[in-house]
């Protein structure tokens, strides 16, 4: 058992708090008459989340240090605030002047960004392992941790290139028509088991090759495996690598044992790909063909 | 906690999204997707924590970075999100 640094209680419920607002938002989206107001529990869960992590993970100038304000890193706790602030002012500003018609697009940039943060975060816990409590006494990573990793990274880069193609052929950038690789199938499956064989390998070997291979063969299948799919099935398949950027979510929750992160994202990634079925069943299209791209390519109706 | 209580959690949390999405109506599956994306955005946590983290300046930025791309979401999400629901209230009056 890898044993991080016991979370305080207070932190613990602050999650589950949040947690609980995100089943309740999700809950809330299903019905027209308590929409807005699951939109507005959402946004609280966030609050709660960023804020308590904000809190307790803040950024201090001596390792160890416990007094909250004179041990507390200002600069880089400036740094961070801005870092948020950024962000919002792109988001906010992008979401108020993005077009209606543009929403499942917008929808699909979102969930680049959140794929590659997942990627991000995974590459600074593998440089940084020992801030993140995963290290063990060798100053290896815990062998548990690397498969969480390379799970959470590989899920994540899969999310970010497949929701790069999703957002060009949604967007026009690239044409909506599938792309039909000779011999995909085999390309895919070649491509999905070298992965796995990498992590488990990885597992033994924690050396930055197999690292950064698994991100790019990640970054590679995520392309392959949306470009097949033809641009009526998209709102799909946008779903789809909702689920996947949950599960990213999930697995860096693993990582870093965070409940926050674990809760969220399985409860993002089981309500994606349910999402996504329901919303295939609506289309009247088979949910495996349009995930495994192009099988019922020519046929689609829309 | 350990690993066991961890993969408790997990696997909860994955029959509540399993359950809970189930009696959506067909005109809210955007703003569904769309909220869902926007708490998959949770991420950010992960970021902080990175961002925070002493020791490493190649994994402060990455974490930095992160978290650039995890509020864009947030904001962008919920904002989003609730200008779609406005709009569908509108129709809904009319």
């Amino acid at each position: 058992m890898h044993e991080v640094a016991h979370t305080p209680a207070w932190v613990m419920l602050a999650y589950l708090f949040a947690g609980v607002c995100f089943i309740l938002a999700l809950r809330g989206l299903s019905s027209p008459e308590s929409s807005r107001s699951g939109n507005r529990l959402g946004i609280l869960g966030m609050v709660v989340a960023v804020g308590t992590t904000l809190a307790y993970y803040r950024p201090v100038t001596a390792v160890g240090g416990t007094d909250l304000v004179s041990d507390l890193d200002a600069t880089l706790f400036a740094e961070i605030l801005a870092a948020i602030a950024i962000g919002a002012v792109i988001g906010v500003v992008t979401a108020r002047r993005i077009a209606m018609t543009a929403m499942p697009q917008l929808v699909a940039a979102f969930h680049s960004l959140v794929g590659l943060a997942a990627v991000c975060v995974g590459a600074a816990a593998y440089l940084n392992p020992a801030a993140f409590g995963i290290a063990e006494a060798s100053g290896l990573i815990h062998p548990g941790s690397r498969v969480e990793m390379g799970l959470g990274v590989a899920i994540g880069a899969i999310t970010f290139s497949g929701s790069v193609i999703a957002f060009l052929k949604l967007n026009g950038n690239m044409s909506g028509k599938p792309i039909m690789l000779p011999g995909r199938h085999v390309i895919n499956l070649g491509t999905l088991a070298a992965i796995l064989i990498l992590i488990g390998y990885f597992v033994s070997d924690e050396a930055p090759w197999v690292f950064f291979t698994v991100m790019g063969l990640s970054f590679a299948i995520g392309f392959l495996l949306i470009i097949p799919i033809g641009g009526a099935d998209m709102p799909v398949v946008v779903s789809m690598l909702n689920s996947y950027s949950g599960w990213a979510a999930a697995a860096m929750g693993f990582t870093l044992q965070n409940s926050a992160m674990i809760i969220t994202g399985a409860l993002v990634g089981s309500s994606g790909a349910i999402l996504s079925y329901i919303m295939c069943r609506a289309m009247n299209r088979n949910f495996i063909s349009v995930i495994a791209g192009g099988f019922g390519g020519g046929d689609a109706a829309a | 906690m350990d690993f066991i209580t961890i993969l408790s959690i997990f696997v909860l949390a994955c029959f509540v999204g399993y359950f809970v999405v189930w009696s959506v109506t067909p005109a809210l599956h955007t703003p569904l997707m769309s909220v869902t994306n926007a708490i998959s955005s949770v991420i950010v946590v992960g970021a902080l924590i990175a961002a925070a983290a002493a020791g490493s300046t190649g994994s402060k930025w990455l974490g930095l970075a992160a978290v650039v791309m995890a509020s864009i979401n947030i904001f962008g999400g919920f904002a989003v999100t609730a200008r779609m629901l406005a709009m569908y209230k509108k129709k809904e009056r009319r």
